[in-house]
């Protein structure tokens, strides 16, 4: 459907974009190298032949035994054309940065904290890199293939209060 | 007046002198010290439906900042579907949005039929369609009803839930269950309709075409209900596709953007409908859309029911679809069959896809990555109201802290889908 989008890119980025395909269903894919995610992406939203207005769904996977490990997913859309496109990235585990497209699209905010909560994959120049679903207290990333699935984590230190009715402090406040 | 001063300091109160009224302004406009004050909203609040906790810096009535915290439903929906077979994680699609469970239904099995390459039979896509729609008319009768509800209108809560619990009555005539439908399978749905079921069906929409006039009468033109939402919650059309609205949300911003229209699936492209466009981008325009929604929802389920033929429900293809009880009890291969569906799940061919459909709320996809086997390698979630919900802090900067309630409400969250 899109292909001039993809042929377009590869001409653009020759050394950054790879392996293009059409996937299941005529979705039109293509890998990018891990550094140029974020300039890739800025040229998709700018360039007036391109206009990906929006990034409706950013999310990774986890290939565990495969070499690079993560793979995050960017499933873009263009309004103005109707058009789709996916990227993918691959990201070894040693090194699980990416650079973050949230200067491009500001809905990419949570997608990307929700990667780094469930993956443990971080966006540099992510304005606010935290957990989204799981507490701050919580040890590893629970999508992750090697994380186990029976098991419990202890429960976050509890703050001791004195008196029930008025939460913590001293008992002795008056 | 004094200069404000970072988050949270405490400003000192002015000096007598400063307060000295300046000539010809009143005693109303004089400056009052005030400082920034943090406020704890939910996780459990009787005015945020859900639970999502929202810290909010308020200077006086005016919310500053929000900073939101949610997660307190999450219950681990990828993980759990990635080790299950794929007919097992239709349970836990319908607690995704549980106001609209079918949808949910639809979308994931739109998303393993991409991958396995299915066309479902014509009957199965209209009754995917209908129950669809129905749904969609249940989930905005719930948020008007709350949106009613939360802004002093009580009575128009009862008729929207009156209304949503008639239609409940004929889907759980059809699929058993009034929430957690279940509905739909790999390759067709669970069941057909029941005889009568059309004809009555078409009777209870008449009767819930009364009610979304009655609810539009109680609410489109009254004052407080006005007051409240319109110019509140503003989202302009560059700022909502930046932030990745989809759904009613974006097409009140005015981008009429509908997956129905963009691209259609199922029979979508056969039927006759209009996509309602906002202007303003407002509490009061998403409110607008919904309604207006409901009545295009009853025509696509009208036309569904004149164009519906008999026929099968279901691809007869065994690799997807249990065979019928009587060929498992009465044949090897139809033995066989349901023991391997049963036991090691449906083969999806190995590969990923990106599946999207417009659910209520907005586009629901599935990104599903299978190795072969017969459970999801990955299940990616997109939940239609998570952008919106993370640009709820945008959304209402620098307005009342009132204007959160209409502003939560217009964007319906539901923390089944949001959360996971």
């Amino acid at each position: 459907m899109s292909k001039v989008v993809i042929d377009a890119l590869v001409e653009r980025f020759p050394d950054a974009v790879y392996d293009a395909y059409v996937g299941v269903g005529g979705d039109d894919c293509a890998f990018v190298k891990k550094e140029r995610i974020a300039e890739v992406c800025r040229f998709l939203k700018s360039d007036p032949g391109m206009l990906f207005d929006m990034a409706p769904y950013i999310t990774a996977v986890d290939y565990l035994g495969q070499e690079p490990r993560f793979e995050v997913v960017y499933n873009l859309l263009s309004l103005k054309t109707n058009r789709r496109i996916r990227l993918r990235v691959k990201v070894p585990e040693q090194d699980a940065i990416v650079p973050s497209v949230t200067s491009v699209w500001r809905g990419a905010d949570w997608f990307e904290r929700y990667c780094f909560d469930m993956y443990g994959i971080r966006f540099s120049d992510h304005p606010d890199m935290r957990r989204l679903l799981m507490y701050d207290e919580f040890v590893g990333h629970p999508l992750r293939k090697d994380y186990p699935l029976k098991g419990r984590q202890p429960l976050v230190q509890e703050r001791e209060v004195k008196d029930i009715y008025r939460g913590p402090g001293p008992a002795t406040r008056d | 007046m004094t200069e404000k001063k970072g988050l949270g300091e405490v400003l000192t109160a002015a000096p007598s002198d400063e307060l000295r009224l300046p000539p010809g302004e009143s005693e109303l406009d004089a400056f009052m010290p005030s400082r920034r004050m943090t406020v704890n909203l939910g996780p459990s609040h009787p005015a945020m439906h859900g639970v999502t906790r929202a810290v909010v810096e308020l200077e006086g009535e005016i919310i500053r900042e929000m900073k939101l915290d949610i997660g307190f439903l999450h219950r681990g929906f990828e993980k759990s579907c990635e080790n299950v077979t794929w007919t097992q994680c239709f349970p836990y699609t319908d607690r995704l949005n549980y106001v609209s469970s079918i949808m949910n239904n639809v979308g994931f099995a739109l998303a393993v039929e991409k991958l396995c390459k299915l066309d479902v039979p014509e009957r199965a896509k209209y009754l995917r369609v209908i129950t669809s729609e129905l749904h969609r008319i249940c989930d905005h009768l719930t948020l008007v009803g709350a949106m009613g509800m939360e802004l002093g209108a009580m009575t128009v809560f009862l008729y929207a839930v009156e209304a949503r619990d008639i239609i409940w009555d004929r889907l759980s005539e059809l699929c058993g269950a009034r929430l957690t439908s279940n509905y739909a399978r790999v390759g067709g749905v669970a069941r057909d309709a029941p005889e009568g079921w059309v004809a009555k069906t078409a009777k209870t929409l008449d009767r819930v075409t009364g009610y979304v006039d009655e609810i539009d009468g109680l609410l489109a033109r009254n004052r407080i209900f006005i007051d409240r939402t319109r110019g509140t919650g503003v989202v302009p059309r560059e700022d909502a596709i930046e932030l990745g609205f989809t759904g009613p949300c974006l097409r009140a911003s005015g981008e009429p953007y509908d997956l129905r229209k963009a691209a259609p699936y199922l029979v979508y492209d056969r039927v006759d409908f209009d996509i309602p466009v906002g202007t303003n981008g407002d509490n009061f325009d998403r409110y607008l859309m919904r309604v207006e929604e409901m009545r295009q929802a009853d025509r696509i389920i009208r036309q569904c029911f004149e164009q519906m033929e008999p026929g099968e429900i279901a691809v007869q293809d065994f690799r997807y679809v249990l065979p019928p009880k009587p060929l498992v009890y009465g044949t090897i291969e139809g033995l066989m069959a349901h023991f391997k569906i049963i036991m090691e799940g449906i083969q999806v061919p190995a590969g990923e896809a990106y599946s999207y459909t417009e659910a209520a709320n907005g586009e629901l996809g599935f990104y599903v990555v299978s190795d072969g086997g017969g459970r999801p390698y990955k299940l990616g979630l997109r939940a239609p109201g998570w952008p919106m919900l993370a640009a709820l802090p945008f959304m209402t900067k620098d307005s009342l802290l009132s204007d959160l309630i209409p502003t939560f409400d217009s964007i319906n969250m539901i923390g089944g889908e949001v959360e996971q």
